[in-house]
């Protein structure tokens, strides 16, 4: 283990009745990071963070923080604070009281918990709000007073349950600047949990992508949007064509009735697999001079581009993100570089996978 | 002719305000006017403030007080503690059923439970203490009385402790408070309405207790509620019965203003 995680599962595994929440999870969180549990609702990414908070206890399994077993550790006693997903906020406390609630606990000086309290809400940039009642405080205000409340006590580790979707969307991008700025500053490690995708690759170094309790993929942003291990997390993250083709042979994939070359190989010839290109991988052209013959079905204006959905022969949709318009009804060709096809095995674990990657680059430094 | 529709659907409502409250305060404020000759008086008034009407109400206001006090400390961990099991509903309900029983009957049981050959002392015998003398003693009408008034205390606690978010004691936790320090600095204050609410249903009736207090404790204890008995079915002195009739209805007036959500800056120190 090196010396800079700070969380480590191991093996952890949640039941709530007979209904498996964490199916064996294991993972590690290294200090001063930005990460990011992303996933569907009910995929288990927040019982993970319940888990770190302490406010449930793995049915098996260990969870380690700073090297030490922590499962039987109270929330109280653990080095991490948590901003809510509905803030939390004490409605019979002022904001001041509020920030100050876990340093009273540690009995500090007065004089102590003003300056503290003082220099939290400055850095959330409420300065003067201290005797302000809750009911007072805008949705946004009391994020921030939530944030102020977890920093004050200088914790390890941060969590923050879905803070940011009960915001309005130009406030939450704001938030997501904001927060991705704060973690910088103070260094610390926060762990987020979203399950908006967009949100997850603006701010994270690094996203475990969650579904029906098992981590499916975990890796930086552009990692998890270029190379996304399987049908689930293509689909998740971002948009994406998706469609049944076989790998011939090595650098060799046939889909859409058509053999393309690829920059795969160590396949199995002839395996049966999947293949992804991104919608803003696809250009649009003449009808005869594209790899693919497609017709227009409906396009729709998204300010930055066109959204343009087509069909192929066989009636695989194909979607095109453009700065081109085309014509409704007409046909069209469709060019994409040999890079843009990304192939996905079957049930290929995360660990396959990386290796599978990894041969790729080495063979491209032979090169 | 909207407005007329609305006054008829008004009318059963107002009729029996006006017939069964308002008709009898009048009458009661009138009676308080009146000596056992049927002519206008202030002695009522005058003897209300001697030593012994006074000790009375003194006497009152205390055992509402213990009962008020002892039903919230049984029902405060009482109602925590269902909020905390599976099925609430159920629960809560098995509390309430008794209360469904006709207030007489539960009284006589205790007659016998508390008897000289009742069950309790049955046991106290066999324990080696010997019988003891249970009825007619303040502590059998404190403790049948605060039996009798526990739903009321539970159900607005409970309700109160129910709507308490519990992410907000997450959070009290997730800042290193321990279990005590979250109840006194969190549960507590925010579920001070509903102990409010408890009190007042339990303190006001209380207050003008007579059958519990007659059937219970004989003699021994004395409240405006049996005095009032006493003027109306005994001595037939309906003027003074009337009289203690209004003070109590001006307590239970001043309890209801203070305990009302007037009092919420208390729980803002905390």
């Amino acid at each position: 283990m090196s010396d800079n995680t700070i969380i480590q599962f191991d093996q952890v595994t949640k039941k709530f009745d007979d209904a498996i929440v964490l199916d064996s999870v294991s993972f590690k969180i290294e200090r001063g990071k930005f990460y990011t549990l992303l996933g569907p609702s009910g995929c288990g990414k927040t019982t993970i963070l319940r888990l770190i908070a302490g406010f449930t206890e793995p049915s098996s399994g260990s969870i380690y923080f700073d090297g030490k077993v922590i499962n039987d550790v109270p929330a109280n006693k653990r080095q991490v604070n948590t901003v809510f997903q509905d803030y939390a906020l004490f409605p019979h406390l002022n904001v001041f009281e509020n920030v100050a609630f876990g340093l009273k606990i540690k009995k500090m000086k007065k004089a102590v918990i003003g300056e503290k309290v003082k220099e939290a809400l400055k850095f959330v940039n409420l300065e003067g709000y201290e005797n302000r009642e809750i009911n007072e405080m805008s949705g946004g205000q009391r994020q921030r007073v939530a944030i102020a409340r977890a920093i004050v006590n200088e914790p390890e580790v941060i969590l923050l349950d879905e803070p940011l979707s009960a915001l309005d969307l130009k406030l939450r991008t704001e938030m997501q600047y904001e927060l991705r700025e704060l973690q910088q500053r103070l260094g610390i490690t926060f762990i987020f949990v979203t399950h908006d995708q967009e949100e997850a690759l603006a701010m994270s170094d690094e996203i475990f992508v969650l579904n029906h309790g098992i981590i499916q993929q975990s890796g930086t942003p552009t990692d998890i949007y270029d190379e996304p291990i399987n049908r689930f997390v293509a689909d998740f993250i971002g948009e994406s064509n998706i469609t049944a083709g076989v790998m011939i042979e090595d650098y060799k994939v046939s889909f859409a009735g058509k053999e393309f070359i690829c920059v795969d190989r160590g396949l199995n010839s002839n395996e049966p697999i999947e293949i992804v290109i991104r919608p803003e991988d696809l250009a649009i052209t003449v009808r005869d001079e594209g790899k693919l013959r497609v017709r227009v079905d409906s396009q729709l204006f998204r300010g930055v581009h066109y959204e343009i959905c087509c069909y192929d022969e066989f009636e695989n949709e194909w979607l095109v993100h453009s700065t081109k318009k085309a014509t409704v009804g007409e046909e069209i060709g469709l060019t994409f570089d040999s890079e843009a096809i990304h192939v996905m095995r079957f049930n290929e674990s995360e660990e396959e996978f990386d290796k599978r990657l990894e041969a790729y680059v080495e063979k491209d430094h032979a090169n | 002719m909207q407005t007329k529709s609305r006054n008829f659907y008004l009318f059963p409502y107002t009729f029996w305000i006006a017939l069964f409250v308002l008709a009898p305060l009048g009458l009661v404020l009138f009676y308080s006017f009146t000596d056992l000759n049927g002519e206008f008086t202030l002695g009522n008034y005058g003897a209300f403030f001697t030593s012994t009407y006074l000790q009375l109400t003194l006497s009152s206001f205390w055992y509402a007080f213990l009962i008020a006090i002892f039903s919230l400390l049984v029902a405060y961990p009482t109602a925590l503690l269902l909020t905390k099991t599976k099925h609430k509903q159920l629960w809560l309900l098995l509390i309430i059923v008794p209360s469904w029983i006709n207030l007489l009957l539960k009284v006589y049981a205790f007659l016998g439970i508390f008897g000289t050959y009742g069950p309790v002392n049955a046991l106290l015998e066999v324990a080696g203490i010997g019988p003891q003398q249970l009825l007619f003693t303040d502590f059998s009408f404190v403790l049948v009385s605060v039996y009798i008034f526990i739903p009321f205390m539970i159900l607005p606690i409970f309700n109160a402790l129910d709507k308490l978010n519990p992410s907000i004691v997450d959070a009290s936790r997730d800042l290193g408070a321990s279990s005590w320090t979250t109840f006194r600095h969190v549960i507590f204050p925010l579920t001070i309405d509903g102990v409010r609410a408890g009190c007042q249903l339990v303190f006001i009736p209380s207050l003008s207790l007579f059958m519990i207090t007659r059937l219970i404790a004989g003699n021994q204890v004395t409240t405006l509620g049996t005095a009032i008995e006493q003027h109306f079915l005994v001595t037939q002195n309906w003027g003074m019965g009337a009289t203690i009739a209004v003070f109590l209805i001006i307590a239970m007036v001043i309890i209801m203003f203070l305990t009302g959500k007037r009092g919420m800056t208390n729980g803002k120190k905390a």
